[in-house]
């Protein structure tokens, strides 16, 4: 059952071409891989199918339907959340405000709507302990590790019942043990039926999780694979441009 | 399981009520503060008059005012240097259009006009064109007293048309012996303090100040928001400018000249982070109140004045050194 689908995007920024005529779908509770180098042009992708870029060309769909987000809300709205590169977290905010931003619960305070805490904590609270996180709501940021911080980014995708989630490199800055945790947390997001696009530099991560693998080059997609069907040097020698290019998946 | 879930809910990572207290900023300001006060009134026996007191509680409304808005644009991660320069405007409007006959209603409402459209050029240049603020600012300090001595042709106004009882009584009169800037101050506080904790548009001031990029990333409206931010802190500006109009019973183009300075120094000595993401309206006040205190018991005490930037400067350099020491402190 097919989820998202790109045909032919492509983006520049000025004369610089970040994407080139990238297609790609993506099926139902599907983990798919999207390795390439630095400036390979992964981030550009997620930010255009959250809706932070427009493409320059091509178009995405969501479950068969034309997508034309022009703010991240829209994106959100259809069910495509976004795990940021560099996670998107307000320091200085406690947990719970970070899971909710931009989407403050409300309640009557007389004739104002007031940001009703108590039952943001208490949702905050049930997400992390369905990620079996040991985050705590009221806890500021700051002061989190790097695996707490992650389930805090990713509890904040699970606020509305997410179809897609873009995870831009979750395990770039963790310690090994909260990559285990992080990889278990994308095995329940799957498990639940969601469709997850993981951007990483880690082949073990990438080669672990992932159904799928596909392979950025200079704005161009150079592979799609199934993972049994590849190993890390092939995938290697595609990032660097060692190996051409590959398309291994039946259409 | 359910236990663990509501212990996680419930848990909160500040200590005792003392063990918190200890840890704010505000409150070994408001003792220094406090200190000050009860040595003054040992050591003088001028500082404890009613006249005195009276003074030293309006001079500090004006600042704390300002100092509220300065800390809301602070928490943002930005700075307002036209705060002075908007006071200057908004009196003079307010001048001008009471001396030449118009009531103070309509004439106020033309004050506070003028130092929100001062804002609202701030935030549109800040937000949508993505000047640094303290270059936007600093401009608009030139240009709005540039405005305000055009307006005014460099004339003192004391002349205040039919309303001019009413302009003296507002800004220097008193209710129940609590002067009417103490309790606008207070008020606005009030409001403030409910508008940072309770709303979004308060969270999203703070969520800018701490990642801006994460703010625009969620969806927030960054620069809308950033515009209210900056139009808030003129209107303040604005708010004590008509006051001190009418606290002082006349409109003289120097009014306001380097406020900006003290009010950011209430603003940093009671807690705002100049990184932004961290301020409250509770601190501006006390910080606003501090600064007070030291400019009243140097001129009580026969010191001279030129000795108060020295006190305040050592103020901020303490209270910034001090909030590096706690920052340190919490990181292990
Ligand atoms: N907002 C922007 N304006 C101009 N150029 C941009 C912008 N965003 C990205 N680029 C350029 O687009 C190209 C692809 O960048 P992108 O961030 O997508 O790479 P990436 O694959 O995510 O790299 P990394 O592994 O370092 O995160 C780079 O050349 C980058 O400089
Ligand atoms: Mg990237």
């Amino acid at each position: 059952m097919e989820r998202l689908r790109l045909e032919g995007v492509g983006k520049h920024f000025g004369a610089i071409r970040a994407l080139d005529d990238v297609s790609l779908t993506l099926a139902g509770g599907e983990v798919l891989g999207l390795m390439g180098d630095n400036g390979a042009g992964k981030s550009t992708l997620v930010k255009i199918i959250a809706g932070n870029f427009r493409p320059s060309h091509g178009s995405i769909y969501l479950e068969g339907e034309t997508c034309d987000f022009h703010r991240p809300r829209d994106a959100q709205r259809s069910g495509i959340e976004v795990v940021y590169q560099d996670l998107a977290l307000c320091d200085n905010m406690s947990a719970a405000s970070n899971v909710f931003l931009g989407r403050e619960l409300k309640k009557s305070f007389g004739p104002v709507r007031i940001i009703d805490y108590r039952s943001m904590h208490r949702k905050a609270g049930e997400l992390f302990a369905q990620l079996k996180s040991e985050t705590r709501p009221r806890d500021l940021v700051r002061r989190m590790s790097g695996g707490q911080r992650q389930a805090v980014a990713i509890a904040r995708t699970l606020l509305a019942e997410p179809r897609v989630v873009l995870m831009d490199e979750p395990t770039a800055a963790i310690s090994v043990r909260q990559v285990a945790e992080v990889l278990e947390l994308i095995r329940r997001l799957r498990d639940r039926g969601i469709s997850v696009l993981l951007i990483s530099h880690r082949m073990p991560d990438v080669f672990s999780v992932c159904d799928r693998i596909a392979v950025l080059r200079r704005g161009e997609l150079v592979a799609d694979m199934l993972t049994e069907t590849t190993s890390p040097e092939e995938v290697t020698g595609l990032i660097t441009g060692a190996i051409d290019s590959i398309q291994r998946v039946p259409a | 399981m359910t236990v663990s879930l509501e212990k996680a809910i419930g848990h909160s990572q500040h200590g005792t009520l003392l063990s918190r207290l200890m840890n704010q900023q505000v409150f070994w300001v408001f003792i220094a503060a406090a200190l000050g006060c009860i040595s003054l009134t040992l050591v003088t026996d001028t500082f404890a008059t009613e006249r005195n007191l009276f003074n030293v509680t309006r001079n500090f409304a004006f600042v704390g005012i300002i100092a509220i808005g300065m800390t809301t644009v602070i928490a943002s991660g930005g700075i307002d240097l036209s705060v002075g320069a908007s006071v200057v405007l908004s009196a003079v409007v307010i001048g001008v259009a009471m001396s030449s006959g118009l009531g103070f209603w309509p004439s106020a409402l033309l004050a506070l006009g003028a130092s929100l459209l001062v804002g609202f050029v701030n935030g549109i240049v800040i937000a949508y064109l993505g000047i640094p603020p303290f270059v936007v600012t600093l401009g608009m300090l030139s240009l709005a007293r540039s405005l305000a001595l055009v307006l005014s042709n460099n004339r003192m106004i004391y002349e205040f048309g039919p309303d001019h009882d009413l302009l003296l009584a507002l800004g220097g009169g008193n209710v129940l012996g609590i002067p009417n800037p103490l309790i606008v101050m207070v008020v606005l506080a009030l409001v403030m303090s409910f508008v940072f904790r309770w709303t979004r548009w308060g969270q999203y001031v703070f969520a800018i100040g701490g990642n801006e990029n994460a703010a625009t990333l969620t969806g927030i409206a960054v620069q809308r928001t950033k515009v209210t931010i900056y139009m808030f802190s003129s209107f303040t500006a604005g708010v004590a400018g008509i006051l001190m109009v009418g606290w002082l019973g006349s409109v003289t183009t120097n009014l306001g000249t380097a406020m900006e300075l003290t009010v950011i120094a209430a603003a940093v000595i009671g807690g705002a982070n100049l990184a932004g993401g961290e301020g409250t309206v509770l601190g501006a006040v006390v910080g606003a109140l501090l600064i007070e205190v030291i400019r009243n018991s140097l001129i009580l005490l026969g010191i001279s004045t030129f000795w108060q930037g020295a006190f305040i400067g050592t103020f901020i350099v303490v209270a910034v050194a001090f909030e590096r020491i706690r920052a340190l402190r919490g990181q292990d």
